[in-house]
């Protein structure tokens, strides 16, 4: 369904971010793609959804491929009509709007759709029912979130893109919205799932990527990765004795440092 | 001495006088609350801090002018309908051609500019603004060209004032326009408006078409111009649209800080609140004009904005940070 082929990205013409990046979505599936911070993950999200300009940042090389047709540097609002829709890093709610304005800006480009979406999204977050004309700003971080979840909905997208959902939300919270992703999944809407908590991310993915400063270093099914080593000390810190999270790169070079020394 | 002054003036105008200041500083400030919001919606929408706005000012008046008079259209066509109605459709086509003007300009001039620093934009629609007053005064010059409005000279006797029926009118439709905006609010397109206002990624990761967003804010601002540029160039401001009208937005730019900028609130009742005190100024502060010089009523917006900015910096209405780029 959507295809990236060894993608490059930079931004401000200087700043080579994604060295050649690529990645699938199959039609249908949850996807996980796990990176520690700046390894640009966003980055890849802005790269797909049209987002680089604002940004000042360009792909120079590569292609993003949807449903058969070249998306590469599509407008934002035709990757979005197309059927791509993503939730945002940090959320990035309409404060200012109330509950359902926020859900009728995020239908903007589904006007016909709109009612069913509503009633998806609805039925989703009956939270949201609640909370419906609550001035957005003011909802909790966990109802923030569903709000930006349910917003992408309103696209009623074919794929739906979440750049780290659970980030900032207490654990149960991030159980919860692990559930609302499989239904969503269920529901028919590929996945494309950007984490850092990697547990969350590969218990429930078909598959993995692992990203480290803009590039793929590994990828597979999600229960052998969680299975590996470095991932589970790195990502999962069950064998890491050191507190401070170092690069992916570097907990496989100490290994070997270590290895060489015993 | 200056008590006495005081209550001679209050004794000698007294409750009438009171309530003609009162009507008088209405007017001029629906003008203001005009000129304000579309200014306020331009800023929200875009960041872009619109010097031309008193230049649409002049535009849509000097378009109606055209339309009522010059071409006569559509009067020309239907000549046997009244004149109010075929002015006020005229004046509905001229101010329309106003609205198509702003987002033309919008189109040709800013959008090419979008990412560019604000300081520069707003640079270049200083320019903008002096290149649409040189085109307008070209046609109208100083004496100014009748509207040729159908309520002419003629006035209302309410209790204890008298209203020009211009200023009726005026009163009305500037309650229609605001309703208008506030529904327009509620719209679908409305409501992008305001989520673009507010986080301009965000609205286009929703597929919100960003730059058709930029244009319909420009076409508003620019209506509400040109309305507010009708009622600045009939009775009993001024004879017609002149090379003056476009300066009504020197008195229409304490409004907008007032208010704060950013909240279309805010210019209503910062526009009202200058007018009313002009008004004010102008009848009750005459007596101190050896004191205060003859013009004081000219810039009283700009002390009572200057007074207001000391304790809020952002204005009555405005939120604290004018923010985000
Ligand atoms: N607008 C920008 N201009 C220049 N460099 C940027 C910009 N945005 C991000 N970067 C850089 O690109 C790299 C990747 O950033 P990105 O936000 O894509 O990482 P990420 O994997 O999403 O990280 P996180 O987990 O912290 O969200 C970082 O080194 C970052 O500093
Ligand atoms: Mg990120």
């Amino acid at each position: 369904m959507l295809s990236v082929e060894n993608l490059e990205f930079v931004y401000n013409d200087v700043v080579l971010v994604l060295r050649g990046i690529s990645l699938q979505v199959p039609t249908g599936k949850i996807v996980a793609l796990l990176g520690a911070n700046g390894a640009g993950k966003t980055t890849t999200v802005r790269a797909i959804t049209g987002l680089a300009a604002v940004h000042e940042g360009d792909i120079t090389k590569g292609s993003v491929q949807f449903e058969g047709a070249d998306i590469t540097g599509r407008d934002p609002s035709d990757v979005v009509r197309l059927g791509i829709s993503q939730v945002m890093e940090g959320r990035r709610i309409f404060a200012e709007l109330t509950v359902l304005e926020n859900l009728r800006a995020g239908a903007y480009t589904n006007r016909a759709g709109m009612s069913a979406s509503m009633d998806r999204v609805m039925a989703l977050f009956p939270r949201l029912v609640e909370k419906r004309s609550a001035t957005a700003g003011y909802l909790s971080g966990g109802e923030q979130q569903m709000l930006a979840i349910g917003r992408a909905l309103m696209q009623n997208p074919k794929l739906l893109i979440l750049d780290e959902p659970s980030l900032g939300l207490a654990p149960l919270l991030v159980k919860q919205i692990r559930d609302i992703v499989v239904e969503i999944n269920q529901q028919g809407t590929s996945v494309l799932l950007i984490e850092q908590n990697a547990n969350m991310a590969l218990s429930i993915a078909h598959h993995g990527y692992i990203m480290e400063t803009g590039k793929m270093v590994m990828d597979g099914d999600p229960a052998k990765l969680l299975k590996d080593e470095d991932v589970q000390e790195f990502y999962l810190g069950l064998h890491g004795d050191e507190g401070d999270r170092k690069s992916f790169r570097d907990v496989k070079h100490y290994k070997r440092r270590k290895r060489w020394l015993s | 001495m200056t008590d006495t002054l005081i209550l001679a003036q209050a004794t000698v105008g007294g409750i009438e006088q009171f309530w003609q200041m009162v009507v008088g500083g209405l007017a001029l400030g629906t003008i203001y609350a005009l000129l304000a919001m579309g200014f306020v919606i331009i800023f929200k929408a875009t960041q872009v801090v619109n010097f031309a706005h008193g230049a649409l000012v002049a535009v849509g008046a000097f378009l109606v002018a055209l339309t009522a008079v010059e071409i006569d259209v559509p009067g020309r066509w239907i000549p046997s309908a009244p004149t109010w109605v075929t002015w006020a459709l005229a004046a509905v086509l001229g101010v329309a051609l106003g609205g198509a003007a702003g987002m033309v300009l919008e189109r040709l001039f800013i959008r090419p500019m979008v990412g560019e620093p604000l300081f520069q934009i707003a640079i270049l629609t200083v320019g903008l603004d002096i290149v649409l007053r040189t085109i307008v005064d070209d046609f109208a010059g100083l004496d100014g060209r009748p509207l040729a409005d159908p309520w002419g000279t003629a006035t209302a006797t309410i209790g204890p004032v008298t209203v020009p029926h211009t200023q009726l009118v005026q009163l009305g439709v500037t309650v229609v326009a605001v309703v208008a905006v506030a529904l327009f609010f509620r719209s679908r397109t409305g409501v992008a408006m305001r989520a673009t206002a507010f986080d301009q990624e965000a609205a286009r990761a929703q597929g919100i078409t960003v730059g058709r967003i930029f244009g319909l804010s420009w076409l508003l601002g620019a209506v509400l111009a040109g309305v507010a540029g009708i009622f600045a160039s009939i009775f009993p401001r001024a004879a017609g649209v002149s090379s003056a009208t476009a300066f009504v937005a020197f008195g229409a730019f304490p409004a907008i800080i007032l208010g704060g900028l950013d909240s279309i609130v805010g210019a209503i009742v910062g526009g009202i609140v200058i007018g009313l005190a002009e008004s004010a100024a102008s009848v009750y502060l005459t007596g101190f004009s050896n004191v205060l010089g003859s013009g004081f009523s000219a810039i009283i917006g700009y002390v009572i904005m200057l007074l207001v900015l000391l304790i809020r910096p952002y204005g009555l209405f405005g939120t604290e940070e004018v923010r985000r780029v």
